[in-house]
């Protein structure tokens, strides 16, 4: 037996694919399409989801057996919006020009459904150790979905990886762009954001004819 | 042997294989098939979507060919080497050789492009999904030439037809099952994605973009542009042409939408044929004059001053309108489109009259999208099962109560 059983492998690799928060639930989406212009600002953002999603689950399982139920929703807001401040805080204190680009959108992931829903769905019933595994796993999906586009987004729209120029430089003419190549302006705006999300759950679906539903 | 009965054969021969919809495809592109059946009773008609495609394709041709000699002669007008034509449509300075050369050899590639990548993305998917090839690209393919610019880069067309092709018409189930007017989807992606070759003043006239590179390279050569009408109406500038240039298409501006008189000639042998609905093209027709017409009310009550930087549009009568831009090509030729129009007759005139409406309306309030036509229908096809929705609901509603009125 190495670190994780098969059970809690599991809990890990299975929101990667077969039930990836986006792909699969749909949830999360607002961020998706809102940050992943830049593949810089998707992979911070996946970081940053699965530092409170990670750290959430594991507080919210520790209290699930002294949260009275009828106020759960609020102690979880509570949880969530002390670790995206701090999240927030870091950012702002060692990357400042990043924390510009998400500007609000640091603090949107209070609302998103994906961190409420496995409070709701996992953490409020599971130990602390499972809960960890499974918040940090959901915001690999996550994570994956918007790096996957964030790639695509960047690469085709501005014509650069990480700030890399890797297809040549549009203003000096050089790389691709000597021979008339152009980046393509679709790709920055927040629609073409929604029609990569919808081809990667073309692609899933069509690999895995399980996932298509009537 | 001739060609019918040669596919005939290779029809035979991939029968039952993997790629029998691509040969069952060019087998029945121009001919009838010759098998018939054998039993029961069947009703034969006509007029079926590859006759009702052939039919749309020769209403276009006509602008296909003006867009050719439009193409040359703006270039020869641009460069100075021709004297403006004044007056006639029969122009001996249009009509030369010279000029249909220059557009022939600048729009049969774009031509080629987009039948060439479209029906390669149709036979791909009808091989994949084990269907028969679909008609719907015939039409599509001979509108995106049509509706882009005649500098537009060839590259640029092909991405933007497979986007459209795939995106616009295969995910949602292939032709008939599309929501939005895949050449419009085509044209609104190169819009956003390539904004420099979709507006401005270099991309209408053949060569213009090409002139600048070269004079920035150092060549000792003057600058050639050429702006369309509403282009400069945005800008406030003065339009150099009359209104008789307009109507005729002696003009700058995509490459089949100019000429208002062929498309109108394209338009009523539509009608005349029954394939395109009159009145979605009467009623885009009247909500574009309404929306003009209050824009010139406004204008004439004085609320709108000449420093306004809406002036210039709003101020531009209202039967104007219906002949600068693509107006007159989107009404005829893609407002009409059966599968993303309204399909009650009720809802027609709705949706046309909506089309018209919204284009005055993008036009002269946004005049970064000066052509507010593709974006209305765009809008419109979107609500048009809702329009159909409700004018059904009513009709219900309508007959409910009539049934009551006579059981009570």
């Amino acid at each position: 037996m190495g670190l994780l059983s098969k059970k809690d492998t599991k809990l890990i690799t299975d929101p990667l694919a077969d039930n990836n928060p986006i792909t699969i639930q749909v949830l999360g989406i607002c961020s998706a399409l809102a940050i992943t212009a830049q593949l810089k600002a998707s992979i911070v953002m996946a970081v940053s989801v699965m530092a409170v999603l990670g750290i959430g689950n594991v507080v919210i399982s520790l209290m699930r057996n002294i949260i009275p139920s009828k106020i759960r929703i609020i102690v979880q807001l509570v949880v969530v919006a002390a670790l995206v401040i701090i999240v927030d805080q870091v950012l702002k204190a060692y990357s400042y020009e990043l924390s510009k680009t998400l500007s609000v959108f640091v603090g949107l992931i209070i609302t998103n459904c994906i961190i409420m829903g496995r409070f709701e769905a996992f953490a409020l019933a599971n130990g602390p150790w499972r809960s960890f595994l499974d918040g940090i796993g959901n915001a690999a999906g996550y994570g994956l979905i918007l790096v996957i586009v964030g790639f695509f987004r960047e690469l085709l729209g501005s014509g650069t990886l990480l700030g890399f120029k890797v297809l040549g430089d549009p203003i000096e003419k050089t790389g691709l762009y000597a021979i008339g190549y152009e980046n393509n302006g679709f790709m920055l705006l927040s629609p073409m954001a929604l029609i990569v999300v919808g081809i990667i759950i073309w692609v899933q679906r069509s690999r895995n004819k399980a996932l298509i539903e009537d | 042997m001739n060609l019918k009965t040669r596919l005939h054969i290779l029809k035979r021969k991939y029968r039952g294989s993997k790629w029998a919809p691509a040969f069952n495809a060019l087998h029945t592109f121009l001919y009838l098939p010759d098998e018939t059946t054998h039993n029961g009773t069947h009703i034969k008609v006509a007029d079926d979507l590859k006759r009702t495609m052939n039919t749309v394709i020769m209403a276009m041709v006509p602008c296909l060919i003006f867009g050719m000699f439009n193409a040359g002669y703006q270039h020869n007008l641009a460069v100075g080497d021709i004297q403006a034509v004044a007056g006639s449509f029969f122009s001996s300075e249009f009509w030369t050789l010279d000029n249909f050369l220059i557009g022939f050899w600048k729009i049969i590639p774009l031509v080629i492009v987009s039948y060439g990548v479209g029906l390669g993305i149709e036979f791909l998917f009808a091989i994949i999904k084990k269907h028969e090839v679909e008609e719907g690209y015939l039409v599509t393919g001979m509108l995106v030439p049509l509706i882009v610019p005649v500098d537009i880069p060839l590259w640029m067309l092909a991405v933007a037809v497979a986007f459209g092709v795939v995106i616009g018409k295969e995910v949602f189930g292939g032709t008939g099952m599309n929501i939005l007017n895949p050449a419009l989807t085509i044209r609104a992606f190169l819009f956003f994605a390539y904004p420099t070759w979709m507006s401005g003043d270099k991309v209408w006239v053949e060569g213009a973009v090409e002139r600048t590179n070269e004079i920035a390279a150092g060549a000792n050569l003057d600058a050639i542009s050429g702006e369309t009408i509403l282009g400069s109406l945005a800008q406030g500038k003065e339009v150099a042409f009359s209104t008789w240039d307009m109507f005729m298409g002696f003009i700058p501006g995509s490459v089949g939408e100019t000429s208002t008189l062929l498309i109108l000639l394209g338009g009523l042998f539509l009608i005349f044929a029954k394939i395109g609905s009159w009145r979605i093209m009467l009623s885009s027709v009247l909500g574009a004059s309404v929306m003009g017409l209050i824009f010139n009310q406004i204008v004439d009550a004085g609320v709108i001053t000449e420093t306004s930087k809406f002036y210039s549009l709003m101020s531009t009568p209202f039967w104007e309108h219906l002949i600068i831009g693509g107006f007159a090509f989107g009404t005829v030729f893609m407002a009409t489109d059966p599968v993303t129009a309204s399909q009650t007759n009720k809802g027609k005139w709705y949706y046309g009259f909506l089309i018209g409406f919204i284009s005055i309306l993008i036009r002269v309030f946004n005049p970064a999208y000066p052509e507010g036509v593709m974006l209305a229908i765009l809008l419109m096809n979107v609500f048009a099962p809702t329009i159909d929705y409700y004018v059904i609901q009513g009709n219900v509603k309508k007959r409910l109560k009539r049934l009551k009125v006579k059981t009570a």
